[in-house]
């Protein structure tokens, strides 16, 4: 009996490493090689790179090459923001949770939606009719733009950085387990594609390709999902039964299991994933592509209906994967005796069930579809994510830091241009060289410094009069360097990567501690602040919020 | 800078200072300010926003709440195999996509409105 409890604990454990990772699919042998995938990918690639020569040529100005020249509508953007949230690690990562633990993936769906709301309801608006190109433009509005856009584009950059490498080695791993190429190619691949389409087409070609995969994900998902419910009649209960009927853990699927066990951790989960979504750059630039707040407040309402129709497909998704794959042995690697274990044993590792499930209610051409889709995903992904980092580089950092608002507009956008190629190297070399590290905590590790260093000082700058630069940039450093250090202290990097024998830091989240610790910052600091900037900067709040309340000031701000 | 308004108004980036222009340097903006429709509009959505977040907030710490100290409850029957975690859980996900329409059905009616007269009394 104990010796079960263990099992069942290590798998949990197991599986909670394995949501965030961008597939976290350990060492896999490289497959045969998967012409129908690998055929429809290319022409994936090659309808994305038409988008991209289309949207070249239409890329003049920097509003163009930042924010699409704030003409996308409210719902193409909603299914751009949807398809940067739905990223590989949400599909194949929450399926193969919702396969091994059952409900328990259910706890992430629900902690990566729920932060949406928030976004709506304190920031989205605002943040349109405060900001231009980046969410630095708001955090600076009123207070000093050298500081805050510094503490600001690094909260970018590494959120970035620690997002990228998951996506890059989860991307390799994944082409070569679904087209059979190998890792290193995998990854040049990515790499060189996220170049060309952010150098090349800016904002415009990345909502594209963006909008695009989000399609075909939904679609795919959606015809995954109904073929499983068809064949229990559309009734989730024969579904149910017939999963606890087979599962290895029985009923047990059906109710909270070992993944959440300690209260403390549970909260600081939900608080960075709650947060965390306020705070993601690549989310955040997404709304100075649309004419003005009202589309914004649109975009966020069909997103999330988008994002809470895809999450509860990957549930179903799951469950279809228990019921339809454990009774069959072809999709298991058999031992000596023709045995499996249902849990342990799938190929490709469990972040493979919606893959075989593909196969399963599909053939082997909707394997081929869903297996380019997935890589579609990462390459979309990747590319809001690099077009984030170049933009922090070029627009906070180069303009207003080092050449303090004395450059040219087409200065700017070339060193945004040249700041993609450099992204895009770099996390070649990255994927390149964390090939076989564990990569599991980044994804997290991102959420986690985005909800402690970017949400508290955008949120505090715009909604409380008494903010000031001093306040803004220690709160943001603290929550910065307490997310990162409490993570590199948590066993995920302190045991599994640096091999001492026990944890600094008890929890595997730090957002619980980290985020209210950066709001304090703020907060005693910038009381504290008597200096006569600080004066100035509380009188400067008035004329902020009219224009963050109403618009007023706001409206052409794209008008090219 | 004779105006709040000039800020972010091209493509080009502000040169910095702009951002520290205080209310004194634009009338109109404090005129706004005062004006009982600009209050109005900004109590009525900042009470409306606030308390649909702290709704948000209840549901979904509510159920992380109940996953961490009582997972018997979630565990409990309801109908066949389905249990009541699984309803809950997609509950909260169905409430937050609710809560966003009831604010967008709100914002697009009340705070549009209020918001437009406030601009056409400024003229803007």
């Amino acid at each position: 009996m104990n010796r079960l409890l263990l099992g069942l604990t290590l798998a949990a454990v197991a599986a909670s490493a394995a949501y965030a990772a961008g597939p976290d699919l350990g060492a896999v042998q490289q497959s045969a090689t998967n012409w129908p995938a690998i055929l429809m990918f290319l022409f994936f690639v090659l309808l994305t790179l038409g988008i991209t020569y289309k949207a070249a040529k239409g890329t003049k100005s920097a509003a163009d090459f930042y924010a699409a020249g704030g003409g996308i509508s409210a719902g193409t953007n909603s299914l751009a923001i949807a398809g940067d949230y739905m990223s590989a690690a949400s599909f194949l990562g929450i399926s193969g949770l919702v396969y091994t633990s059952g409900f328990d993936g259910l706890i992430y769906s629900t902690g990566f939606l729920v932060g949406w709301p928030i976004v709506l309801f304190l920031i989205a608006e605002r943040l349109r009719n405060l900001g231009k190109f980046t969410f630095a433009d708001v955090a600076s509005f009123r207070l000093d733009q050298t500081s805050i856009r510094i503490i600001s584009a690094v909260g970018t950059l590494v959120v970035v950085a620690f997002y990228l490498i998951a996506q890059m080695v989860g991307a390799g791993k994944l082409i070569q387990l679904l087209f059979g190429l190998p890792y290193l190619y995998a990854v040049i691949i990515v790499g060189v594609l996220m170049i060309v389409y952010v150098a090349f087409g800016g904002m415009k070609a990345t909502t594209w390709v963006q909008v695009i995969k989000a399609c075909l994900l939904l679609g795919g998902a959606t015809f995954m999902a109904g073929a499983v419910l068809y064949k229990y009649g559309f009734n989730p209960e024969m579904l149910f039964a017939d999963s606890v009927r087979v599962h290895p853990k029985g009923d047990a699927i059906m109710a909270p299991g070992g993944l959440v066990s300690n209260p403390v951790e549970a909260l600081s989960l939900g608080v960075g994933l709650m947060f965390g979504t306020a705070g993601l750059p690549h989310i955040l630039m997404r709304f100075f592509t649309v004419s003005d707040a009202q589309a914004a407040r649109k975009s966020v309402f069909y997103a999330t209906g988008l994002i809470g129709y895809f999450y509860i497909l990957t549930f179903i998704i799951g469950f279809g994967g228990i019921a339809l794959l454990m009774s069959d042995p072809s999709y298991y690697k058999l031992g000596a005796a023709g045995t499996f274990d249902k849990l342990k044993d799938m190929i490709g590792g469990t972040n493979m069930v919606a893959v075989n499930l593909a196969n399963a209610v599909g053939g082997p051409y909707f394997l081929g579809f869903i297996s380019a889709v997935a890589f579609a995903t990462i390459l979309a992904v990747v590319a809001g994510l690099t077009l984030a980092g170049a933009s922090a580089i070029s627009h906070d950092l180069y303009a207003q830091v080092f050449a303090r608002g004395r450059t040219t507009e087409k200065h700017e956008v070339n060193l945004s241009k040249i700041s993609a190629v450099v992204i895009g190297l770099v996390a070649i070399y990255l994927g390149y060289v964390f090939e076989n590290q564990n990569v599991a905590f980044m994804v997290g590790l991102a959420f986690a410094v985005a909800a402690s260093c970017n949400f508290p000082v955008l949120a505090m700058s715009i909604l409380w009069r008494g903010t000031t630069t001093w306040g803004a940039l220690a709160g943001g450093l603290v929550g910065l360097i307490s997310a990162v250090t409490m993570v590199v202290l948590s066993k995920a990097v302190w045991v599994t990567t640096f091999g001492h024998p026990a944890a600094l830091f008890p929890y595997d989240n730090p957002a619980l501690f980290s985020m209210p610790l950066a709001f304090a910052t703020i907060w005693v600091v910038s009381l504290m602040d008597k200096s006569r900037r600080a004066q100035r900067e509380r009188a400067a709040f008035e004329a902020q919020y009219v224009r963050s309340e109403t618009g007023i000031g706001a409206t052409g701000a794209h008008a090219h | 800078m004779s105006s709040g308004t000039t800020l972010g108004a091209r493509g080009r980036p502000a040169p910095p200072g702009t951002a520290t222009l205080g209310a004194d340097q634009d009338p109109q903006v404090a005129r706004i300010a005062r004006s009982p429709e600009f209050q109005q509009l900004v109590s009525e959505r900042t009470r409306f926003a606030w308390t649909l977040t702290i709704l948000m907030l209840i549901v979904y710490f509510g159920f992380i709440g109940l996953i961490a100290f009582d997972k018997s409850l979630l565990a409990v029957k309801v109908g066949g195999t389905a249990s009541l975690g699984l309803f809950v859980g997609v509950f909260v996900i169905l409430f937050a996509f609710l809560l966003t329409g009831i604010y967008v059905a709100r914002a697009n009616t009340r705070f549009d409105a209020l918001s437009d007269a406030l601009k056409r009394s400024f003229g803007r």
